[in-house]
Formats: structure tokens, sequence, C-alpha cells
């Protein structure tokens, strides 16, 4: 609902006028309109269940209605924070009448995870709104800006719709050779997936190329797929296009299958999650890797030629840490740098805040304007930014160009937004971040 | 009522278009190709009257690229039956007068009361398909419809004309309709159902042996447009300083 910029205020209503006398000492306490409610009966039966029966049926979304509406989840979830949400509003409102397949609400959670970290009855909020998505989709209810995205991603294997043919383009700009596999097909330690956001995003593109030169300065043996490579699609998936990542997945394990390597190696943690925690359920297993978690253990090796002399903030991606839970590795990054001071912000690793992007939050911008005060990376920015930090740094592609909309839209350009390999390899070659 | 709905499959704008070395088509190896956006629009509007009024709805297509696709997802979305003509050369562009011919010779043994087409396509910009198609089946045909409200008989047409006005003509059935818009955006066919239809659908065939041939358009050179000298102003800088220019450009024409 648009809240104008302010949280909307509690809606209770108390009684007028109540007076309770102590059956001990006689005295009597004025509790109009205050904790009053606390002592009467409440209302139980202005709700059915019936409203549960249709989710309740789905894969994944049984567990909605344990829901016993305590409200842990409610401060912290971040869509919350800018608009009215949380799963226990959810499991209100459907106990009171909301379809939430043909609402709006479903398409506002970023599956980030946080409310299923607080819950006591574990409400799965990351399987119920997938499951819910997935019917709303054949139904026919599905947002038009999300709608492009899924045919972009069926059509040409990434989300941007770039032209499939053109993954590899970022190599040109990298200043060491990237092997790709279909030219030489021969074994590699590790697969390089490079992902959507880092293959044909300008400013992943720079993130990309940096982590192709540590690795290259480090001695590891790596290729990519190239023109082969799709995206794995996990966002997709969590925004309940099941069947999209399953075609994926088919094309992705038929081209996995052609060559040898040791592991994977992905910068995008959605990719991540899926080949660690999904591709196992279909029977696919690889050892697959974060690029914080490759570089970690190698930091030592490098010969950093300079020095930052920055302030840095880490953003938590979601789907790295309270998903994987990674949160050492990319801090291990940041403080090897020569001349880093990290600061974290109050959110941080398992009650980090989310960017919006995760879930299909990263395709709903205009949905979402209509329904949130702020966008979240917006929120965010102004989080690092409180911080004094000089740098915003993330371990996410999804996240440089998020972050740097948002500082620009917050007025916080001052603050730097820049990937972890992209600070890596500046100390690394000694060159200058300001300029 | 019976809708028929006349898809065809283009070149992807998102690849880099090159001219043939005969300069007589581009060059379709390595092409990818998708259904024509227009097209899209019609099989909409028809699946909109199917749900409004009841009516089956058959989608056909030449021999084209990639048209199992295409066919397949008008499965998914609601299409009762698609049939893919065959006979022509599903590696050359086909005009629109041999188009047209080849439908024409599919419809001439089908019983329909609506003909959807796109009213244009991306080698079509003329937007002759469903004026050939009409004068060939010699039924009413309209153009740059926006929105088809049907009954048993007769149809009634909203029309996108010029300087911004609508008109509303009524046609007698069987009538062919060129689509400029649906009445809603395209729906979205889950990828589930699609690989579903992929299974289960059924692509009928339909060979068509087009009996003139030798009164087809040839296409004599086909080319970039040609420099005139006169190109746009490229602004050089960075963001920040191009972003100034522009609003300094729009300020100075008085836009804002």
């Amino acid at each position: 609902m648009p809240v104008g910029g302010n949280k909307q205020a509690a809606g209770v209503t108390e009684l007028a006028e109540a007076i309770v006398t102590s059956p001990l000492s006689g005295r009597e306490w004025d509790v109009s309109g205050g904790s009053s409610r606390m002592l009467h009966s409440r209302v139980l039966t202005d709700y059915s269940a019936s409203g549960f029966a249709k989710i309740a049926a789905l894969e994944g979304g049984n567990s909605l209605e344990y829901c016993f509406g305590c409200g842990k989840c409610v401060p912290v979830c971040p869509v919350d924070l800018v608009s009215e949400y949380g799963p226990r509003k959810i499991h209100r409102a459907v106990q009171t009448g909301l379809d939430l397949f043909k609402s709006d609400e479903l398409w506002k959670c970023t599956t980030c995870g946080n409310c299923l970290r607080v819950c006591p009855k574990e409400v799965n909020m990351i399987e119920v709104m997938p499951a819910v998505r997935e019917v709303a989709m054949v139904e026919g209810t599905i947002p038009d800006e999300l709608q492009q995205i899924m045919e972009k991603t069926f059509r040409y294997g990434n989300a941007l719709g770039e032209n499939p043919r053109r993954r590899p383009a970022w190599t040109k700009g990298a200043g060491v050779d990237v092997r790709v596999l279909a030219s030489d097909p021969s074994p590699v330690d590790v697969l390089f997936y490079v992902e959507d956001y880092w293959s044909f995003h300008p400013r992943g593109q720079q993130a990309a190329q940096a982590f192709a030169r540590i690795m290259t300065s480090l001695n590891v043996d790596f290729a990519i797929l190239g023109a082969e490579e799709k995206t794995l699609g996990d966002s997709q998936r969590l925004a309940g296009e099941k069947g999209l990542f399953e075609a994926l997945m088919e094309e992705v394990i038929d081209v996995l299958a052609k060559y040898q390597f040791n592991r994977i190696v992905t910068p995008d943690p959605h990719g991540f999650n899926a080949l660690k925690k999904v591709y196992p359920k279909y029977g696919h297993t690889f050892e697959a890797l974060h690029y914080s978690q490759l570089l970690a253990p190698l930091l030592e090796q490098i010969d950093f030629q300079g020095s930052l002399e920055a302030t840095v903030t880490f953003h938590d991606p979601c789907y790295l840490g309270r998903h994987n839970g990674e949160y050492e590795a990319p801090r291990k990054i940041i403080e090897a740098i020569p001349g880093v001071k990290l600061l974290e912000m109050g959110r941080c690793r398992e009650n980090s805040y989310c960017c919006g992007g995760g879930g299909g939050g990263m395709w709903l911008d205009g949905f979402n304007a209509n329904h949130l005060s702020e966008r979240l990376s917006e929120r965010r920015v102004r989080e690092a930014a409180a911080t004094g930090a000089d740098i915003l740094a993330v371990a996410c592609p999804y996240e440089v160009s998020r972050f740097e909309d948002a500082a620009k839209s917050t007025g916080n350009e001052g603050l730097r937004v820049m990937d972890i390999a992209e600070m890596v390899d500046i100390a690394m070659r000694g060159e200058d971040w300001r300029s | 009522m019976r809708i028929v709905v006349a898809m065809r499959q283009l070149a992807d704008l998102v690849e880099e278009l090159e001219v043939n070395d005969e300069g007589t088509d581009i060059d379709r190896e390595f092409v990818k190709f998708v259904s024509n956006e227009w097209d899209e629009a019609a099989l909409e509007e028809a699946l909109t009257l199917k749900d409004e009024l009841g009516a089956t709805v058959t989608v056909v297509a030449l021999d084209e690229p990639d048209v199992d696709q295409t066919l397949y997802a008008a499965l998914a979305k609601g299409a009762d039956r698609v049939v893919k003509l065959t006979g022509n050369d599903p590696d050359t562009w086909v005009r629109s007068r041999e188009r047209a011919q080849r439908l024409a010779s599919f419809l001439a043994g089908e019983s329909f009361d609506l003909l959807l087409t796109g009213v244009q396509a991306a080698d079509d910009l003329d937007g002759q398909l469903a004026g050939i198609l009409g004068s060939l089946l010699e039924v009413p045909h309209a153009a740059v419809v926006v929105g088809v409200e049907g009954s048993d008989s007769k149809v009634r047409v909203i029309q996108e004309m010029g300087g911004g006005l609508l008109g509303v003509s009524e046609l007698d059935l069987p009538a062919v309709l060129g689509i400029q818009a649906a009445k809603q955006t395209p729906r979205y066919a889950p990828i589930s159902r699609i690989r579903q239809a992929m299974q289960t659908g059924e692509i009928s065939e339909h060979e068509v042996e087009l009996s003139d041939a030798s009164a087809q358009v040839k296409v004599r050179r086909l080319y970039p447009p040609e420099s005139t000298g006169a190109g746009a102003t490229m602004l050089k800088g960075s963001p920040k300083e191009v972003a100034a220019e522009i609003i300094e450009i729009i300020k100075s024409k008085g836009l804002v």
C-alpha cells in the first residue's frame, strides 16, 4: 500500500474507559485506552482457516498456517520498514480473507530469509512465496515487467535480454587471457560461472575483468563457458518460475557434461545458492564456491602494489550470508587489502538488510514504486552512508548497479560502491580508487 | 466463433543484422528468429475473444526458423490447434504476397469467422499481409485494429486513424483484421506449460504447393540507409556532462 514515505500507525482499538480493581488491596487502576485490551478475552472468531487450504496444498506451502502470531518476523522484514509487510501480517491477511494468489502482496517478498531466521514456528516464506507465485503465473497473474524478464530468460538464457553470443564480450577488456572452454576444452581446475550481470552489465563487466586479473595473478587455472553459459536462474525460480529454472537446468547440465573441471566458482550468490542447495535435489552435485570463498584463502599470495586508504563498509548478500552461512570470506578479503578500515553497519551478518534484488525484486522496480515508500537499496545506502565509510563494498553482481543508483537518488553520491574484486584489483595494481 | 491467427517468424532484433553477399536478404545464418510482436497481439486478441465469447483458436504459420517454439507457446497460452504450413524454403525471405497466397491456400479448406494477423512486421512495414489476404479470400478487411468486439455474424472493430483519432466500424463475417494492439498485454505462458505442450501438444502439418509462383516481388537490392551527411550530433564527455548538455538543449528548445 502507498504509505507516502511514512510508516502507518498501528490501528489498535482500545476501550475508552476501563478500571481494574485489586481483589487484595481494593486499589483501583485506571487503564482506559491503555493495556486494558490485555485483560479481555480476545475475539478469535473473526477469521476462517479456509484461505490457507489452497496454499497448504502446494509443495512448500503448508508452513504459512503454522504462524501463531508472535510477530518476531515483522521488525526484521526489510519490506516492512518501507511498507506494511512481513509473514505475520500476510498470515493475518489470509486469515481475514486476502486471496494471496491475486494480491500484489505476493510479489513484494524478496525471499531474503530474515523472517525464517527468527521464526519459532519455521514458517518458510522462501518456500511459500515461490509456490504461490508459480500458481499465480499459471492463472495469469504476473506483473508485466517480471513477465518480460521471464520471456527474455527463456529466449536468451539471460535476464537482460542480451544476445547470448555476446556473453564473453567482457573478456576483451580484462587485459589477461580468459580461456573459453568451447575453443579449448582441455580439463580445467576452476570453471568460472560468470552469470548475467557480470557478463552483460557494464559495471558488472568491470568486476569480472578485475576478478579475471586476480585469478591470473594467483595462477588459478580457470576458464569460462562463454556463449554456452546460461543463467542458473535461481531468482527466476524464487519469483515463481520453477519450470523455467528446470528448463535452464537441463541445458546447463548438458553443457557442463561436455567439460572436465574440479569446481565451479561464481560471483553470484543466487547462482551459488542454486548449485549448492537446489541442484543436488535434482541429483546434480558440483563443488560450488562463491568467488569470495576461492579468494579468501589465497589472499596472502597477492603482492599488493598499493594501499587503498579508505574506510569501507560491507553489505552481506542475503544468499551468501543468511542462506548459505558465509559471512567471513568477504570480510577476510576486505581486511587483507592494505589501507582498509572495515566499519560494520548496524544491520550486518545474520541481520543484514536486504538490497531488494532477491526473489524477483531485481525486476520489479516499477511495480514496487507503487507499494514501497522507498527502495530497499535506498534505505540500505543511507545506512552505509551513516557509517561515514568511503566505500560500500559488495559481493553480489546485483548490487553495484542497485546501490550506485540508490546512492545518487538519496544524495549520497560521495559514497563509492565497489565490488570486493574491484577493490583487490585496484590495490594489487597500486592504483588509486578515487581516480 | 472460429478464429484463425496467422503468425510469422522474424529475425530477432537483438542480433546485429547483416546483408548477405548477394545484397538481396539479411544473412540468415546464425540469426535467431522470434515471432512478430504484432502477431503476438493478434493471438492475444483472439484468446481474449475466446475467453469472452467462447471460440476455437487455430494458429497457422509458415515453416520458418524456430516456428515450433512459437506454435507451442501459442498452445500453452490457450490456442486449440496449431498448424505449420510446409512447402516454402524455411531459410529464405517469404514476401507478403507469397505469404498471403500460402495462407489463403490453406484457408480455402478451412471454415473460419475471423482471421487475425499482425498489422505489420519488421519485414513488412507497409502492412500488406492482411489486405492481400482479404482480397484473395474475398472477405472484408480492416487494418490497424486496436479492439475487436464480436458476435456470431458481425464484429465491431476499433481502428487507429491518423491524427490521434479512433474509428469504429462494423464488418460482416468472415473478415480479416490487421491487429495493431490487443486490449491487454499479451499473456504469459509459464515455461512449464510450454514444455508440457512440447511433450503432449501436436503441430499438424499441411503442405502448400504454390501454383502461380511467377508473380512474386523480387528483391533487387537490400541495403542499410545511406548516410546523407547530415548526421546526428554526438555528445561527448562524462555522463554528467552529457546529461547537463541534454538538459540545456531541451531548455533551449523550450520543451521544459
